[in-house]
């Protein structure tokens, strides 16, 4: 959604223009640290830089069919920022949508600063932020970044359309109601951002089964090589165990009984027990908390209300589902009510998420197991 | 540079515009479109004189119309987006053909479509006019860091290499009897895009390692600084300051 010219009033463009290119100086300088390799890292800069650039370019052109004739593309900020970091990130995605302004007049020249906020600023910092906790949150494991990257496009999409929002709450030039604009621009984007975020966590994981080395989001989980010997008498067969055995240790399976015990594989956390806490604790919060929550509407709604907004606001589509308005339809007792939907909502939260680890792990546990019978 | 090497939205010339040099032209634009944004609203006539002031430009740089309406196109997101707005704002409402439409909805979607299209045609001008490596130079000759102009460089010399390299990988997805249908194909689409990601960034390395044995140590050597004589900016001037006149004029009356 590149904005043109027009549509945010002339003191905004300015002020956008200023902390874009505030933010584009302090990644110029945060890029050179990303992407310094073995020498200073002032000349990788501009190379390393402009082909991610390029590839931000190329890749917002790969079509990706939704359903019957309609489709979507990346938009990449959240997927730069997991790849390159956040600093590289920032400046790739300014520089494509600065060429995309003076170049393909897409997105007005006084808008610039206006996207560059908007599109470059808030979607990477947003993405890398939420990744970068998750990542310390989660296990340590291949597939923590790839659910880690996931929530962070997921989130990255609809923070944009938030910022763009609050842009055009400060200096929009149409007297469109503000809740009118943030519920079509969130909505529309939480729906867009389901795709990035599907594209950006499969474009992440397909990087990182390669060359984990080159996302700069992943740079802390690789462990470092450890010197394992095992005594083997028979080379040719052996070969084959000694690499399924280190292999498999690594994953901290049952350890290999011949052979002196090889070095602990370092301090894990139980993932088990992470996630049972979690859901302990959303259970809690869903279940308990929310019988002390406030019953008054969101400010938002409240806004619309008391201006008369939202007399002619459509009610949801899903107004007379179970579980609308945040309670359990038949149940009198309000707070008990509330409370059941919570859980409810936390459940199926989890039975989701939970598909979605199953399915990706049976693909892996596959690959291990084919991967196991041809090294025998 | 020869037909072959020039960006597809340049348009070779020898037209007064095309001499004028980049960092000239660029600022011109960008005075003139921040003048048109700047313009109220109200004042319709005004955009009418901006439109001719910029159909005068591009008929002295002898860019055809048909050139320029074709490249308006890609404002046709937001045309839609501005066709919506007389439904969805708010305040008194007029009477439009059987439609009652929000006046000051009509007034915010006459304000995006007019200023849109002009700050659209000034920017497919100024592309027109000016080769890629010369608007370069030009915003580096507007102060913008150098780094940050080596990077655009970057970007739009191997904007190229890198499409096409994706360009082949769906030739080979395509032979191999591959055809994305649905969210179910995501997953292959995704790997190519790793892969292209991959294939980027070693590249780059490679373009690093090979400048820096050229003898490469973080700047580029200007060859051809071009310098603009007064008269040539008073020329590139013209423009924004015939639009300056017609804002004040859209301003006071």
């Amino acid at each position: 959604m590149h904005v043109p010219d027009g549509f945010i009033n002339a003191p905004v463009s300015v002020a956008t223009g200023v902390v874009a290119a505030a933010a584009v100086a302090v990644s110029l300088r945060g890029a050179r640290r990303e992407l310094a390799g073995a020498g200073s890292g002032a000349e990788r800069t501009a190379p390393l830089a402009g082909l991610v650039a390029a590839f931000i370019f190329a890749v917002q052109m790969l079509n990706f069919p939704v359903a019957a004739g309609t489709s979507g593309h990346l938009l990449g900020g959240a997927l730069a920022a997991i790849l390159v970091g956040p600093y590289t990130g920032v400046l790739c995605v300014s520089v494509v949508l600065l060429m995309q302004g003076v170049l393909f007049a897409d997105g007005g020249l006084t808008a610039l600063g206006v996207n560059i906020t908007d599109m470059a600023i808030v979607t990477t910092v947003v993405a890398y932020a939420l990744f970068r906790g998750l990542v310390k949150v989660l296990p340590r494991g291949r597939r923590s970044i790839t659910v880690a990257s996931f929530v962070a496009a997921l989130v990255s999409v609809p923070a944009a359309a938030g910022a763009f929002t609050g842009l055009y709450v400060l200096g929009g030039t149409a007297d469109v109601s503000i809740g009118k604009v943030f519920t079509a621009m969130v909505g529309v984007h939480v729906l867009i951002g389901i795709g990035e975020a599907v594209i950006t966590a499969l474009t992440v994981g397909a990087v990182v089964a390669v060359r984990p080395d080159l996302v700069y989001g992943a740079r802390g989980l690789t462990q470092p090589l450890e010197l394992r010997t095992v005594q083997v008498a028979v080379p040719g067969a052996g070969a084959g165990e000694v690499t399924t055995a280190a292999r498999e240790s690594a994953e901290s399976a049952p350890e290999p009984a011949s052979g002196p015990a090889p070095a602990a594989p370092g301090p894990r956390r139980s993932t088990r027990r992470v996630w049972l806490a979690g859901v302990a604790t959303a259970l809690v919060c869903a279940g308990g908390v929310s019988y002390y929550a406030s019953a008054d509407p969101d400010g938002l709604e409240k806004v619309a209300h008391d201006q008369g907004i939202d007399a002619k606001a459509k009610d949801h589509a899903a107004k007379d589902s179970p579980l609308a308005d945040y309670g359990v339809k038949d149940i009198g007792d309000p707070r008990l009510s509330g409370g059941l939907a919570g859980v409810i909502g936390v459940g199926a939260t989890l039975a989701v998420g939970t598909g979605v680890f199953v399915v990706v792990r049976r693909r892996k546990s596959a690959g291990t197991a084919e991967r196991a019978v041809g090294s025998v | 540079m020869g037909a072959g090497h020039s960006h597809k939205l340049y348009r070779h010339g020898h037209s007064p515009v095309h001499a004028l040099p980049p960092h000239c032209k660029i600022a011109a634009v960008f005075c003139f479109v921040l003048v048109v944004v700047s313009t109220p609203r109200e004042a319709v006539w005004a955009f009418g004189l901006y439109a001719v002031l910029i159909a005068a430009a591009a008929g002295a740089a002898r860019v055809p119309a048909g050139f320029l309406l074709k490249r308006l196109l890609i404002e046709v997101p937001f045309v839609a987006f501005a066709v919506l707005m007389p439904f969805v704002a708010e305040g008194p409402r007029v009477d439009v053909i059987g439609l009652s439409l929000s006046e000051s909805g009509l007034w915010g979607a006459w304000n995006i479509l007019a200023k849109g299209t002009l700050g659209v045609a000034a920017s497919v001008l100024l592309a027109a006019t000016t080769e890629l490596r010369e608007l370069l130079l030009g915003l580096q000759r507007l102060r913008m860091p150098p780094q940050l102009v080596q990077i655009a460089s970057f970007m739009i010399r191997y904007g190229d290499v890198i499409t096409d390299e994706m360009r082949r990988m769906r030739i080979a997805r395509l032979s191999r009897g591959f055809e994305a249908r649905g969210v179910r194909h995501w997953g292959i689409l995704a790997k190519s895009a790793g892969a292209l990601f991959i294939r980027s960034y070693e590249r780059g390395e490679r373009v690093h390692l090979a400048m820096v044995s050229r003898g490469y140590t973080g700047t580029m050597p200007v060859i051809a600084d071009t310098t603009a004589t007064r008269a040539q900016w008073t020329r590139a001037a013209a423009l924004p300051v015939a639009a300056l006149a017609v804002c004040l004029l859209g301003w006071t009356l």
